[in-house]
């Protein structure tokens, strides 16, 4: 074991559980538990705000397959990667004051809260909180797997030890100190993942010999690692196009970024996430999938792409630096994976519990109810990732295209299309879903662009038809 | 009607504010891309060997990626600055 590079991850952790046990100190004496549990009490600040949503969306695929990817395609795969620029603005932009001030007049907590109150329909909210139950357990697991096998990696354990430190470290402060905790360890986290990025940047370009240096390398090596066009011209305009869908706006539709634009405390604090937000996530997605590229010339041969970042970091640093630097990929799994698992616990415990089991329920019971379900859920991924089952592998494939698909104009067009009603948003979620998963298992790719792309356009059509068709029924049945 | 709904005044000054942000935020997105696009496949679809470089990255990734990195934070900076406007979330009589 490589103490030296064990010891700052440790400190890390420290850090982090004591964020964890300030927050719930906070939680003691609430009296609207759900409010502050799940959204924080709707008070984030500016830098946090930011920092959440960047290190939320910033995930395993930042640091380490998509510098792995960008080892093996050369500069057009940071091209691609530079779509995500665009989640820095963007959500905030269009979501806004407006559903900034709508979700606080429903007195919303949850996203599903938002699209019930809109929508006024039992199934909106069970199709929504299933989907999110569904795709994000799904998707979480897939992070723990992530998340412990760079563990595994660093450290020498085993996989099940690994898996265990990963599990009870997240699990002890989203349970404790809910949203507020992972709002702030995300702050923390964000920081440290831009602060790795920078110094492996650094670091990268000294032992590569400057820039003008390695890019000759690569050049010399392949010439197409130096184009857009990817290593062997595979990566089409429209191809790394279209995952300006996928990464940049569609993100608007993802839950567990959404939740978050309505988790802040006044115009200012959004005013600041956006410039603050744009420059982290700009600056970490560049600098990471650079760092990827670079890295070709400095360690050739690397068969695995998900091991080129920590074996980079490895051989151009120090060891305890390489440790603090390798402490970066450890917070975007963390930091994703402690926002989905509050957010699927929300689902279950306020969508569908409170909304249609016990609605009446007290706030000392809700809040043991809480604990209870964040706990048992924190448990059941742990369980799933030891082995994960191949119905996760397959749902996590879905996960992030499948919820934009679901969820993007339900909520977009919700907020700013009067006209939308819940037939539009069912038969948009339906088809988004629904076509989504068609699309990947018989036409992946349709027309040279990700498959994300039609099922989006399906469910725009499908919302718009939907509402227009139905919208003498709902005017009726609003008369009577 | 529905809109009415929670007390939501669709004609709420607000919402005004609000929907030209919104605007503000697609008509970004159609820059960044269009810059983003426009230098990456102007520039890279010349053949490897009329590269010209800057800062010894390739110019259409320097112009694309960390051009249009940094156009996009002095964009945004400027929009936020100049035609973001500072309102109240809650309601004057304070339901929370």
């Amino acid at each position: 074991m490589n103490w030296a590079v064990i010891f700052p991850l440790l400190v890390f952790l420290i850090i982090i559980f004591m964020i964890g046990f300030w927050a719930s100190a906070n939680l003691k004496d609430s009296n609207s538990f759900l409010q502050d549990y799940f959204l924080g009490g709707r008070e984030l600040g500016g830098f946090i705000l930011a920092m959440t949503m960047t290190a939320t969306y910033g995930s395993a695929s930042s640091f380490i397959g998509g510098p792995g990817a960008a080892y093996t395609q050369g500069l057009g795969w940071v091209l691609l990667s530079m779509a995500q620029l665009a989640t820095g603005y963007f959500v905030l932009m269009i979501l806004g004051k407006k559903f900034a001030i709508v979700t606080r007049k429903y007195n919303a907590v949850t996203l599903v809260d938002f699209l019930k109150e809109r929508y006024d329909s039992k199934w909106v909210v069970l199709l929504s909180a299933f989907s999110i139950i569904i795709f994000l357990f799904a998707a979480m697991a897939a992070q723990w797997v992530g998340g412990a096998r760079l563990i595994e990696s660093l450290t020498g354990l085993s996989y099940t030890a690994a898996l265990f430190i990963f599990a009870a470290s997240v699990l002890v402060y989203v349970i404790i100190g809910g949203f507020r905790a992972v709002a702030v360890t995300d702050a923390v986290q964000g920081t440290v993942m831009f602060i790795g990025t920078f110094i492996l940047l650094v670091a990268t370009v000294i032992a590569g010999g400057g820039i003008t240096n390695l890019i000759s390398d690569l050049a010399a090596e392949n010439p197409n690692l130096i184009t857009p066009y990817g290593f062997d011209g595979g990566l089409t305009p429209i191809y790394v196009s279209s995952f300006w869908i996928l990464v940049g706006v569609g993100v608007v539709g993802l839950p567990q970024i959404t939740v978050r634009a309505m988790s802040y405390k006044n115009a200012k604090a959004m005013h600041r996430a956006l410039i603050v937000g744009t420059i982290v996530v700009g600056f970490i997605m560049l600098g990471m999938h650079l760092i990827g590229v670079f890295a070709r010339p400095i360690l050739p041969g690397i068969e695995i792409g998900d091991t080129v970042m920590p074996l980079l970091a490895m051989e151009v640093l120090p060891p305890w630096l390489a440790g603090i630097v390798l402490a970066a990929p450890m917070a975007a799994i963390m930091s994703t994976v402690d926002s989905l698992l509050l957010l699927v616990s929300s689902a279950v415990v306020k969508d569908v519990y409170i909304n249609y089991i016990k609605p009446d329920a007290s706030n000392q019971s809700i809040k043991t109810i809480s604990l209870g379900v964040t706990t048992i859920l924190g448990i059941l991924v742990f369980l799933m990732a030891l082995s994960p089952p191949d119905l996760i592998i397959w749902l996590n494939l879905f996960a992030f295209g499948g919820l934009e698909a679901a969820f993007i104009w339900p909520v977009v067009l919700g907020l700013y299309w009067q006209a939308g009603n819940k037939f539009g948003a069912i038969s948009s979620m339906v088809v988004g879903v629904g076509s989504y998963i068609l699309f990947h298992s018989y036409y992946p790719n349709p027309l040279g662009m990700h498959t994300v792309v039609l099922p989006i356009l399906l469910s725009l059509l499908a919302f718009v038809v939907g509402s227009l068709l139905t919208k003498r029924k709902v005017e009726r049945a609003q008369l009577m | 009607m529905v809109y009415m709904k929670h007390g939501i005044n669709q004609k709420d000054p607000r919402f005004k504010i609000a929907h030209r942000e919104a605007w503000i935020g697609v008509i970004l997105v159609i820059i960044n891309f269009v810059w983003w696009y426009g230098f990456a496949y102007g520039l890279g679809s010349d053949s490897v060997q009329d590269y010209t470089y800057v800062f010894g990255l390739p110019a259409w990734f320097f112009y694309s990626c960390v051009g249009g990195f940094i156009l996009m934070v002095v964009l945004v900076s400027f929009a936020v600055k100049f035609f973001f406007k500072d309102v109240p979330f809650e309601d004057e009589g304070g339901e929370s």
